[in-house]
């Protein structure tokens, strides 16, 4: 089995937020990058495919030179290769056209990609490349069963689950719950020396417009101090609620 | 040329977002000048919807939708779409909409801006708001495609009524395989689900262990609210993880969010942000959550909660 899974280079989840050139662009300025938490529970759910069942997987991202540390650590946890592909990621569905050109020439049979980046939370790239290849798709998976070409997947539903069966060729969005949160790996000395060894593969990108293009940012007006009540009179808090912020 | 809305329905009724959603498409709909045409799939009266700004109903009845289906509900989506040459599409941000407004933009070449939580500022350019870098921030996002897709944030726009009266119209897309089938579902039928909720109880590790979780059910039971949890909640397994909340949970976007034992670290609030009011109630007064909280009980909350959950009682009573 030929997995790829989809890594996006994010902020820290602990990240201080700010902008620069006049709101318009992100400020990395001190800020450490990391795979997205959504896509490290896929790579890991994809290593688990790797040793069990015996699978070969490739990592990628779309992105400038600066991403390659995100992706030289998905190989130190145990991705095989990882291909660049060497443009900026400035709108989701020209993020998704990019990868599933790489999807059609490499011939694989399940893509993983976190149901959505924790920076523009677009939540449109693994649904889109499903659409663009013409393959299932099943979002916010919290499950994966392969046997052959019948996968079995369960996905949280608002509220709940729900289980579902479907064929390869298959995209998922997947999160927490696709894997243990303890079952995430921390790369170990030998996985970085034989990451240094490992193809990292630069792909120059396919022609792809920007469906959507980012204006301006804006940090939330700054919140007012607490009203703090005493335990003791609770029925304050009660008024507070019911009159003042008319929530109740 | 009218705006498409999705309404979504559940057991043949509408969901609370279908009204809200339909209350967006509206203010577009105003703004460009036109008509709103709502798609519902399996939905059994949809005569409210003209209530809230809908001039048409496409009627879908088709048994291989009866359960969700991503790919079958864009395809008739996109069918309504082009029989009303419709350029702007608006659905919810449940998960099934998340789920199937990506495989719709692919069949239609249509920008897709999620998460947008204010009528459009300009409809020319085309410019939305939505929260990114989970509600830590706003993005203004111009939709550059001819068709255009907007996921309205739940709760963001609100309920919008106007009096008035939707004509209805059978309408039969043709579905191809579905690719994916459901084989079972399992959701608690008389619990109110995060993403619906208006009023959100969350608990944190201050409470101990799961089986103090009868007070929090008990409040939200009051509140009519939804249940959550903090990260270490359901990474110790005291609660499932379809509570968690925060920045690799789910994303809170009620009026009222109530936190208890919750310290609030920055990944926590970052997925709390988009609620309206905060509550806070934690023993340590120096919880970073009061900082975001915009009220707050110092005190313990095995104490609080219950004599808080007999005052509202006795509120609702009066109510």
């Amino acid at each position: 089995m030929k997995i790829l899974v989809c890594i996006s280079h994010v902020p820290d989840t602990t990240s201080k937020i700010n902008f620069t050139e006049g709101d318009t662009k992100f400020d990395t300025n001190g800020v450490q990058f990391v795979i997205n938490p959504n896509d490290e529970f896929g790579l890991t759910r994809a290593m688990w495919f790797k040793e069990k069942q015996g699978a070969h997987v490739t990592v990628v991202n779309v992105g400038g030179a600066e991403t390659e540390p995100t992706l030289r650590k998905a190989l130190a946890i145990g991705a095989d290769g990882a291909i660049r592909v060497n443009t900026a990621a400035t709108d989701g569905f020209s993020v998704a056209k990019q990868l599933a050109n790489v999807v059609k020439n490499g011939g694989y049979d399940l893509v993983i990609a976190g149901r959505e980046s924790i920076d523009y939370n677009g939540g449109m790239v693994p649904g889109m490349i499903a659409g663009l290849i013409d393959a299932n798709f099943v979002n916010n998976c919290i499950s994966l069963e392969i046997d052959g070409d019948t996968a079995k997947a369960i996905r949280e539903i608002d509220g709940g689950k729900e289980t579902l069966s479907t064929s390869l060729p298959l995209v998922i969005g997947g999160q927490k719950g696709l894997v243990q949160e303890s079952d995430l790996r921390i790369p170990n000395m030998r996985g970085i020396m034989m990451a240094r060894q490992k193809p990292l593969t630069i792909l120059e990108p396919v022609d792809a417009n920007n469906e959507t293009t980012s204006v301006k940012f804006e940090k939330p007006a700054p919140k007012g101090a607490v009203k703090l009540v005493s335990p003791d009179n609770l029925d304050e808090l009660i008024n507070l609620l019911h009159n003042e912020a008319k929530v109740i | 040329m009218s705006v498409l809305v999705y309404t979504e329905s559940e057991q043949g009724k509408f969901k609370k977002t279908a009204f809200e959603v339909a209350s967006y498409a509206k203010a577009v709909a105003d703004q460009l000048g036109t008509t709103v045409t709502a798609i519902t799939i399996n939905a059994n009266d949809t005569s409210e919807l003209g209530n809230y700004g809908v001039d048409k109903v496409l009627n879908v009845s088709n048994t291989q939708l009866d359960m969700f289906n991503a790919k079958g509900y864009a395809e008739a989506i996109q069918q309504a779409a082009e029989q009303e040459a419709s350029k702007i599409i608006i659905l919810s941000s449940s998960a099934n909409s998340k789920y199937l407004a990506p495989l719709l933009a692919v069949r239609l070449n249509a920008g897709y801006a999620s998460n947008v939580i204010n009528a459009p500022s300009s409809t020319s350019p085309f410019t939305v708001k939505r929260t990114a870098f989970t509600n830590k921030a706003f993005e203004m996002t111009t939709i550059n495609t001819d068709v255009k897709i907007v996921g309205v944030s739940n709760n963001s726009f609100g309920l919008v009524e106007k009096s008035g009266d939707a004509s209805a119209e059978d309408f039969s897309p043709v579905i191809s395989d579905l690719g994916v089938k459901v084989e079972s579902i399992d959701k608690a039928s008389n619990k109110v689900s995060i993403a619906d909720a208006e009023i959100v109880v969350s608990g944190g590790r201050g409470l101990k262990g799961p089986e103090n979780w009868g007070m929090v059910e008990e409040l939200a039971s009051v509140l009519g609210a939804a249940t959550a949890c903090s990260k270490p909640v359901s990474d110790l397994g005291w609660r499932p993880h379809g509570e968690h909340v925060g920045q690799t949970g789910k994303p809170v976007a009620a009026n009222l969010y109530i936190a208890i034992g919750i310290s609030g670290a920055i990944q926590h609030l970052a997925g709390i942000n988009a609620s309206k009011v905060k509550v806070v109630i934690n023993s340590d007064a120096d919880a970073p959550f009061f900082k975001a909280a915009d009220y707050g009980v110092v005190g313990d909350a095995f104490t609080v909660v219950p004599e808080l959950i007999e005052k509202l009682k006795a509120f609702k009573a009066q109510q």
